[in-house]
């Protein structure tokens, strides 16, 4: 059983096809690339796997229940983490805090009203910062952090519910090429050691290359090819999306 | 009611609508061009009245109507270009609450050039008769208004799309920073912008002085259904002003026509409750564009210190040890600062924290006192309990207001509040059977072993006292960090599983809540409610609080609250004007400490 299964799903906006008839599978332990230029609907398709687009039609699955219609929250209690294309953190909370507030919410305590939120889950948000190697800095406050730190918290964020997928839109745009090869590696880790489905947008090529298992390549709203890098590289179509002719 | 008369209500909703368009359309065009919600508009309106009254004795109606109007556009740009001009890049509460100062300093203004009395203006020579319309009688001069809503709604829609200056307001009103990027001088723009508006607003208030007698309340009355009619019409949007104010003026009409003048304002909510479900910004209403630039950096917010701790008990102990050196009015003093204390804290709550910004939290705190009265009179419930349960209606009110109010951010929402309070207030004037209509409830008095002035003041250190305490703690629990990740960003908030709205909703319930306890306790110290306890004044007295200590801090709202009630309580004894000098102490501090008392103090020592 794929973790995440995806068919017919379409979105326009306007007279704008943005997303059309596109269908593919994540398997667990499976690093996926999902490419293509600018405006080929891969934000779109993301932001309707988390719940934050409904899909004009369409049907989103996870294992076996059905993402359509759900609200973010919902889909995320069902397993899903996800990253943002322009991070999206706490900016009044610690680096620290922002975790412990994902754990709070893995751990259903939101409606705790007495207890004291930066007591709780202290030990297990340091574990999670030590993992995406943020620990060092986990009493800074967010709104100062460089743009590259402040996408790996948001890495920590996606995985303290334990996601079965995992959804990183442009994971590694404004980081350093160094950093890069360090955020993809522990997502190629996880999703090796805890069978975790990973699906990515990126417009860098190496990082697309260097770690993903499977690519898909999306123009103009539907897939004209995937398949293992080295098939995706070899594809004529796709040569001609990107180099202008074959 | 026969064919004929359905004709005539309708006709006189259109003319209603006429003026409120008016009004809405300037207020519209100044938001969409400054992202000022001016909540002076309904001055200028009153002041186009009272200016037309007065110079229609001197040089006849139809001359007086456009110098009015000029003479309030001129006032309009003077408080562009001496006030607002320093603040557009305030924060936007403070923006607000600099045009509420402007509202207090018109309405002083006023009362010293025309005195407290109502004035009816002349009739308009020319339109003084009626006319047969369907076999009744129908005042010519209303037809007179049907007709100028539209022909207004015609100019200003050639003036918006076929002039240059039209496009520029127009591309002002998208983006604004993209305009100044090309070179347009901004400050001309504004001022042109809001002069115009506020034109509007007096050629509105001007034309309907045949119809309505000039009064000193006027102004927060038509603010208030001209934010109703921008809500439902959508920010920005000039046909949907027009559309809006059309519907508003019909069920207005209709409502009254039918006999049924009281559930006007219950009529106005149910439409506009339904718009904001349907369409969340309004009829012909687009959402609000992003402001570009880093997003707003909220505070951090520590939890106190051992050592605030400590400081805040002593506190407690000292005012616990007041009422052994004095028992007389500054004991009832004292207790006044107490219960705003409480009121402005809860503000806070879902201001700071929850970052929802109400401009009608004097609501819930009306509807605590009048739960106090009513369980106390007409139910016959003793003191105790009627101060126990007296919360839950302020908390029943908030369940039903807030549901709506979270599905909006910013100035919506902070219209919507309003709004609700407005229609709050109504209520609360109009029910005579149970809240005593216009004179309220007399003898709502604590029980007898609270009754002396040291009694009741022990017991609201010791209610108020465990309820910040609490309030307090409920910022940093789950709930409350939820709450301030709910703020930050609503978007991460939703996929780490929060569900935003549900938890806003509930933080709107707490500050509800606490509101009504306060309320109560207010009723009790009083032994008196008015409506005036639920009013728009009382509201922004509240937003003053909170922003005169500084939403960014914790404390900050009681300190706001000391400051203000002892400064009110001041000013109040023996001086007629004491509303305009309240605005010009909020102006003062506006412009002096846009981070609130307690942020100024905080950065000194920081330094």
């Amino acid at each position: 059983m794929s973790v995440l299964s995806v068919r017919g799903l379409s979105k326009a906006y306007g007279g704008v096809q943005a997303v059309h008839n596109v269908s593919f599978r994540v398997e667990g332990g499976e690093v996926v690339a999902m490419i293509g230029p600018n405006g080929a609907g891969k934000s779109t398709c993301f932001n309707m796997l988390n719940g934050q687009l409904a899909p004009d039609a369409g049907e989103i699955k996870l294992g076996e229940a059905s993402l359509v219609g759900l609200a973010p929250h919902r889909i995320w209690r069902l397993g899903v983490g996800r990253t943002f294309q322009i991070t999206a953190t706490f900016g009044s909370m610690s680096v620290r805090e922002n975790v412990q507030m994902a754990l709070l919410s893995h751990h259903r305590r939101l409606a705790s009203i007495l207890s004291s939120a930066p007591r709780c889950c202290v030990d297990e948000a340091d574990a999670l910062l030590e993992r995406v190697g943020m620990r060092s800095q986990a009493g800074r406050p967010c709104a100062v952090l460089a743009y590259g730190d402040l996408k790996r918290v948001e890495l920590a964020l996606a995985l303290a519910h334990r996601p079965r997928l995992l959804l990183m839109d442009e994971p590694t745009a404004g980081m350093a090429p160094g950093e890069r090869g360090e955020l993809m590696q522990l997502a190629a880790v996880l999703a090796r050691d805890d069978r975790l489905a990973v699906l990515f947008t990126e417009h860098d090529m190496d990082v697309v290359f260097g770690y993903a298992s499977r690519v898909i390549v999306l123009h103009m709203g539907e897939i004209i090819a995937s398949g293992t890098p080295d098939e995706v590289r070899a594809d004529p179509r796709v040569r001609e999306v990107y180099l202008g002719d074959a | 009611m026969s064919g004929s008369a359905v004709l005539l209500q309708f006709l006189n909703g259109l003319s209603g609508a006429s003026a409120l368009f008016l009004v809405a359309a300037g207020l519209s065009l100044i938001f969409g061009v400054t992202r000022i919600v001016n909540f002076a508009h309904g001055s200028l309106y009153m002041l186009g009245m009272y200016l037309a009254v007065w110079l229609s004795a001197r040089i006849g109606f139809w001359a007086s109507v456009p110098l009015a109007a000029a003479l309030v556009a001129a006032g309009g740009a003077a408080v562009e270009m001496l006030l607002l001009r320093r603040i557009y890049k305030a924060p936007e509460l403070f923006q607000l609450l600099a045009t509420f100062a402007v509202v207090l300093l018109v309405k002083d203004l006023a009362l010293w050039a025309w005195g407290p009395e109502d004035t009816l203006g002349p009739r308009a020579p020319g339109f003084a008769g009626a006319v047969e319309i369907a076999g009744r009688a129908f005042p010519q001069y209303d037809l007179l208004l049907i007709g100028l809503g539209p022909l207004v709604f015609l100019l200003l829609y050639l003036l918006l799309t076929k002039t240059r200056w039209g496009i520029l307001v127009r591309a002002a009103t998208q983006d604004r920073e993209m305009v100044g990027a090309l070179g347009v001088n901004q400050k001309l723009l504004f001022t042109a912008v809001f002069m115009l508006g506020a034109g509007l607003a007096g050629l509105g208030g001007a034309l309907v002085i045949p119809r309505e007698p000039a009064s000193l309340e006027i102004d927060l009355a038509v603010v208030s259904d001209a934010f109703v009619v921008v809500v439902v019409g959508g920010l920005g949007s000039i046909p949907g002003a027009f559309l809006a104010a059309l519907l508003i003026g019909e069920i207005k009409a209709f409502c009254i026509g039918l006999g049924y003048s009281k559930i006007t304002l219950a009529v106005e909510f149910i439409v506009m409750a339904v718009v904001l479900v349907l369409r969340p910004w309004g009829l012909l209403g687009r959402p609000q564009a992003a402001m570009r630039g880093p997003a707003a950096l909220e505070a951090p917010l520590d939890p106190p210190s051992g050592r605030a701790v400590a400081a805040l008990l002593a506190l407690f102990a000292g005012l616990a040890a007041i009422p052994a050196f004095t028992t007389g009015y500054t004991l009832v003093l004292l207790t006044d600062v107490l219960v705003f204390a409480l009121f402005a804290a809860s503000l806070h709550f879902m201001m700071g924290p929850g970052g929802m910004a109400s401009f009608g939290h004097a609501a819930y705190f009306g509807l605590g006192a009048y739960g106090a009265g009513v369980l106390l009179l007409r139910l016959a419930a003793p003191m105790e309990l009627a101060l126990a349960l007296a919360p839950l209606f302020a908390l029943a009110g908030a369940l039903v207001f807030g549901w709506f109010c979270v599905r909006l951010s910013g100035v919506y929402l902070a219209m919507l509040t309003l709004a609700f309070a407005q229609i709050a207030w109504s209520i609360a004037f109009q029910w005579d059977a149970v809240t005593g209509g216009s004179n309220g409830l007399i003898g709502v008095w604590p029980a007898a072993w609270l009754a002396s002035k040291t009694a009741f003041y022990y017991a609201a250190l010791l209610v108020c006292a465990a309820a910040l305490a609490l309030l307090w703690r409920l910022v940093f629990s789950p709930f409350g960090y939820a709450l301030r990740a709910s703020r930050d960003s609503a978007l991460r908030a939703e996929a780490i599983g929060i569900p935003v709205r549900a938890v806003q909703w509930a933080a709107f319930c707490v500050a509800g809540l606490f509101a009504g306890l306060a309320g109560a306790l207010f009723a009790f110290s009083k032994g008196s409610i008015s409506p005036e306890t639920l009013s728009v004044p009382r509201s922004v007295e509240g937003l003053v609080m909170v922003l005169l200590g500084g939403v960014q801090t914790l404390t900050g709202p009681v300190w706001g609250a000391a400051l203000f009630t002892w400064l009110e309580d001041s000013v109040s004894r023996g001086f007629e004007y004491w509303r305009a000098a309240i605005g010009g102490v909020i102006l003062l501090l506006v412009l002096a400490f846009p981070r609130g008392v307690a942020g100024f103090v905080r950065e000194r020592i920081a330094r």
